[in-house]
Formats: structure tokens, sequence, C-alpha cells
């Protein structure tokens, strides 16, 4: 859905975050929800409802969709927080766990 | 990096946005000698306007074009000017008494402001069509959010769709980053030229006018453009293809991409759980704070500036914000000297010349704005506008009532993308006005924040002997 542009591609160093425990690259300067984009991935939850997939929306901080783990901390907005080396960002299905 | 630790227990003004209003009024405020804190939630300064504008990768300045690169001003002065800026600090509550809970990287400080102003802008206005819940399906506003901070322009089959000066700002910056567009479905109603031409030579006159018409222009020459009155998202588990209805006639269009823009409209959660009163704009089809010509509020103290205020722009938000932080320079440090506010008064009557224009133009068509049948009103608590519009004509009367029956407007977003239809929905099946209707009571925290986070929360002496036994 998104392509990074020439002199983009070239700003800002590689960071490596995983997702799902899948090492996945990103560059500095990305949000969650823009390097799972970058990244082409599908989508980042299911509903706690219906269990339907949902992807980022609004990237402004609106539409919670981009809702995420990362680092072990559950619904997190992809979309105001940059991505760092190590992070290790979970898709969330459905329903939260209990414990988490 | 500012830490929570780090912020003081009282501030004179705190600022929440960093958008083009906040920043003019911290820089202006803190020039004045009020002691400044500035709090915006985004990892950079600039709002949706000027998003990523300190950091931005985009270096042809002709892809965002010169208006974005103004932001950068703007920031640099606001950097300038001795306030504190804090990124990454998510306001979730402010109360009457301006009591200011942030949370900075999970820890969280409760901190007192003596005048607060509320720039949270605008975002953009619900756009409920079946299917715009699937992954491929986003905001023409995202698409811009991802450009101008990431530098990520849109590949495959990208179709644009709706009203409003944005989506074809966002289709030219899109084509002149060597994107490409299948399609542009326009939705704006014919009738709405009828009651925007008697404003057109206001509209004329501003600086609107050209930048408008050449946007068409440029995007006109390399994109075909619909005019529609009708779109579906179609799909399983993600958009394949675009369904749209135009002269009468249903059309299909693969699709990997849908971009839905019709308008913004001013984010009003953390106002309205501040309390401050807010009634419905007719022209701009949404709810704005009541405000006095300072922008102040109903509660004392709070100013509300910006596109929160009203919608009005990036140019004219910056021209609120100042005024905004006049009125607390003059209240809180009457020595101090300001700039002239008539000066800047006339410079924002010039910018919002043209926008009774813009307004009625781009009014989205009642079927966007009140969906039917199995259409997802609230996407988070997935609740169809069926489902809203039945329980309205068994009687629920509001919104807040609505939340019992239906969960509506109590996921995640605390109903940021579904309380206007509500709003409308309800309206329009116990023929009322949205006025009398009323919106969401909206309670903090505005923004989830953690147990742990509230934990976090710095206890005196006294606050702790006050629950011993």
């Amino acid at each position: 859905m998104f392509k990074r542009l020439a002199d983009a591609s070239a700003a800002g160093a590689a960071v490596t975050l995983t997702v799902d425990g899948k090492p996945v690259s990103a560059r500095e300067g990305d949000t969650v929800a823009a390097a799972l984009l970058a990244a082409g991935i599908d989508h980042c939850r299911t509903t706690p409802v219906s269990g339907a997939p949902r992807a980022p929306y609004c990237l402004m901080g609106v539409c919670f969709e981009c809702l995420v783990t990362i680092d072990g901390v559950g619904s997190r907005q992809g979309c105001l927080i940059p991505v760092r080396t190590g992070m290790k960002v979970e898709t969330q299905l459905g329903k939260r766990e209990a414990g988490r | 990096m500012t830490a929570a630790s780090d912020l003081a227990a009282s501030y004179d003004l705190v600022v929440v946005g960093g958008g083009p209003a906040g920043l003019a009024a911290a820089a202006l405020a803190a020039r004045a000698g009020l002691s400044t804190v500035l709090f915006d939630e985004n990892p950079g300064v600039g709002g949706q306007i000027y998003r990523g504008i300190t950091t931005t990768p985009v270096t042809d300045r002709a892809i965002l074009g010169e208006e974005y690169w103004a932001g950068a001003e703007l920031a640099a002065d606001a950097r300038a000017s001795g306030a504190l800026i804090v990124n990454g600090a998510v306001v979730w509550s402010l109360d009457p008494q301006k009591l200011v809970g942030v949370s900075i990287a999970g820890k969280t400080r409760l901190i007192e402001a003596r005048r607060v102003i509320i720039a949270t802008g605008s975002q953009e206005r619900p756009f409920p069509i079946p299917g715009w819940t699937l992954p491929g399906v986003m905001t023409a506003g995202a698409a811009q959010t991802a450009l101008k901070a990431q530098g990520l322009v849109v590949s495959g089959r990208t179709v644009l769709a709706g009203s409003g000066p944005l989506l074809w700002l966002l289709a030219a910056q899109t084509l002149r980053a060597g994107g490409r567009i299948e399609a542009i479905l326009d939705t704006t109603p014919w009738r709405n030229w009828l009651q925007a031409l008697f404003h057109l030579p206001d509209f004329a006159l501003s600086p609107y006018f050209s930048k408008g018409m050449s946007l068409l222009r440029e995007v006109k020459a390399k994109v075909p453009v619909h005019r529609v009155d009708g779109i579906e998202a179609l799909g399983k588990d993600r958009l394949q293809e675009v369904a749209f209805t135009s002269g009468g006639r249903e059309r299909r269009l693969p699709a990997d991409l849908l971009l839905l823009h019709q308008g913004v409209v001013p984010n009003v959660n953390l106002a309205n759980a501040a309390g401050v009163a807010h009634s419905w704009n007719e022209r701009q089809l949404c709810f704005v704070p009541v405000l006095d010509e300072a922008f102040g509020s109903s509660v004392p103290g709070i100013a509300v500036a910006g596109d929160g205020a009203g919608i009005a722009g990036g140019t004219a938000a910056a021209e609120r914000g100042r005024i905004a932080a006049i009125a607390a320079v003059r209240a809180l440090r009457p020595e101090a000297t300001v700039p002239d506010p008539q000066a800047i008064r006339q410079k924002l009557q010039r910018e919002e010349m043209g926008r009774a224009f813009l307004d009625l133009l781009n009014r989205p068509a009642e079927s966007f704005r009140q969906p039917v049948g199995e259409t997802l009103a609230c996407r988070c608590e997935e609740v169809t506008a069926k489902q809203v519009r039945d329980m309205a004509r068994i009687g629920c009367e509001g919104p807040n009532q609505m939340k019992a029956f239906l969960r509506c407007g109590m996921g995640p977003c605390q109903g940021r993308l579904c309380g206007l239809t509500v709003t409308e929905l309800i309206a329009a099946e116990r023929k009322r006005t949205p006025e009398e209707v009323g919106y969401y009571r909206l309670r903090p925290p505005v923004k989830p924040i953690t147990l742990a986070e509230l934990a976090s929360l710095p206890i005196s002496e006294a606050e702790r002997k006050a629950v011993e036994r």
C-alpha cells in the first residue's frame, strides 16, 4: 500500500524491531504504525467484538485502530510511538488476554 | 528529553497541542514572560498541517509545497521563545480548576496551570460507508501524515474519495511524489454549488482561491474524476474493490487502498471533558466550543484556539493562538508588552475570508453522514447504523443513553469516530436538531493511561496521611 520515497530511504538510520517475533526493518523517525504499513503488514489487530481484522486508519492518534502490544504493554497507539531497535511489537487478537 | 519528573508543579500557561495554534500561543506567551509549557502527544511538533516539520525525510520541497514549509518558522520561533516544549506528552485530563494530567514515557503528573490554551486542533470527519473498517481503507489525512513524517507514498491501486481541500491537496502531493492514483470519487453534492456561489466573491479574494484552482487543475490533468453519490468498500478481510454509483450507474474499481476524506471537525474531547460548553454549528455540521472574542471558553481560564475553535485552517490557527495568548498575558502579567491584537485580528479576518464558501461547498451529503443498515456507525464496538436508528425510534433520546444501550462511543476512541454520526442519526430519527440531541459527555482520562502510570503520581506526605488509619 505504501512505498518509501528514494530520499526517505536514505534518511534516518535503520532500525530493526520484531513483529510477532519476526524481524521487521524500519527507519529512525518511523512510528510503529508507519513501520507496519511500510513493511506491508496487512492488519495489526482483530476486534474484541467480532474478531474482524483492523489496520491503522487515521495515523493521527484519533481512531485507535492501530492498537498493538509494545514490549508487553497492550493497547498502545502505534501511530504515536516512535520505533526503537529491539522493540517487540505484537498484534492484538480479539479480546485482550487476561494477565496483560 | 523532558521527563515527567522534570516538570514544575505549576506553570502560568499550559498549552495542549503543538500545531500552529499551540506553537504560536506558546511562543508569544513565553516571550511576554509567562512560564509556559506546551504538551504534544506526537513525536515532534507541527500538528497535522506541519506534521514532521522538524524531521521530515522529504527533501524535495515542491512535493509538500511552500505552505507546508512555512511551519518551520513557527516551530523554530516557539523553540527559541523559552517555552518548554514537550513531545510524547499525552494530556489525559483537564478539570475546571485547571489541573492538567499529563503522561510522559509511562510516568504521569498532575500540573497546576493558571491559564490553559487547548490547541488540540481538528480531526477528519467520520466517513461511515459500508466497508470503511476494512484494512486497506484509510483516511486521506493518514496518507498525508505518512508522506510528511516518513516519506511514504501510496503504491498499488489507490482510489481517493470524498470532498474538501485536503483531498485535492493530498492528490497533488501524491502525484508530485511519483505516486499513482487510479481515480478520485468526488462526493460534493451539486446543490452545494448553489448555496456556496453566493459567497464566491469573498472566496475569490481569499488566499485560498488561486491556490485551490491551481490544485484542481494540477490533479484533474492526471487523474480521472467521477462525481458519485454512493461508495462501498468491498472485500473479505481486506479491501479488494471500490463500488460507486455515478449518474445512476454502479461501477467497480479493483483497489488496494481507498483514502476517504470529507472535511475536518474540531477535536472536542479534552475541552468537552473539562466542562467547556459546546454548540452545534449548522454550517460546519459539527459541535464547536462556545467562545468569547479572545477564544476564552465557558470555563474561566481555559481558552480553545486553532481549528478546535471551529475550522478555519492552519494560518488562521496561528493567529487565533496569538490572540488567546495575549489574553492570558494580559490576565497574568498586565505590565508585559504584547503585539497589537488589532493587527492580528485583521490578519485573521483575511484568513477567514472565503470560509463560508468552502464550508458550504464542502458540506458532505446527508447519505455520507447518516448511514443506514449494517454500515458501522461505531467502529470500536461494532455498532451498526440500524441499531442506533432502531434504538432512537423506540425512545433513546441522546448519545449518553445510547452508550448504555449499545456501547457505542465506549470503545478506545471514546466517540471520536462515531460521535457526530450518532448525534445526527438520533436527530434524524427523532426529528430533533443535533443541538437538542447533544453530544457524548466525555470524561477523563480522555486518552488511555495504565494503572501503573496512575500509580506513578507523586504523593505528598499530607496525601499519604489523609488515607492512613
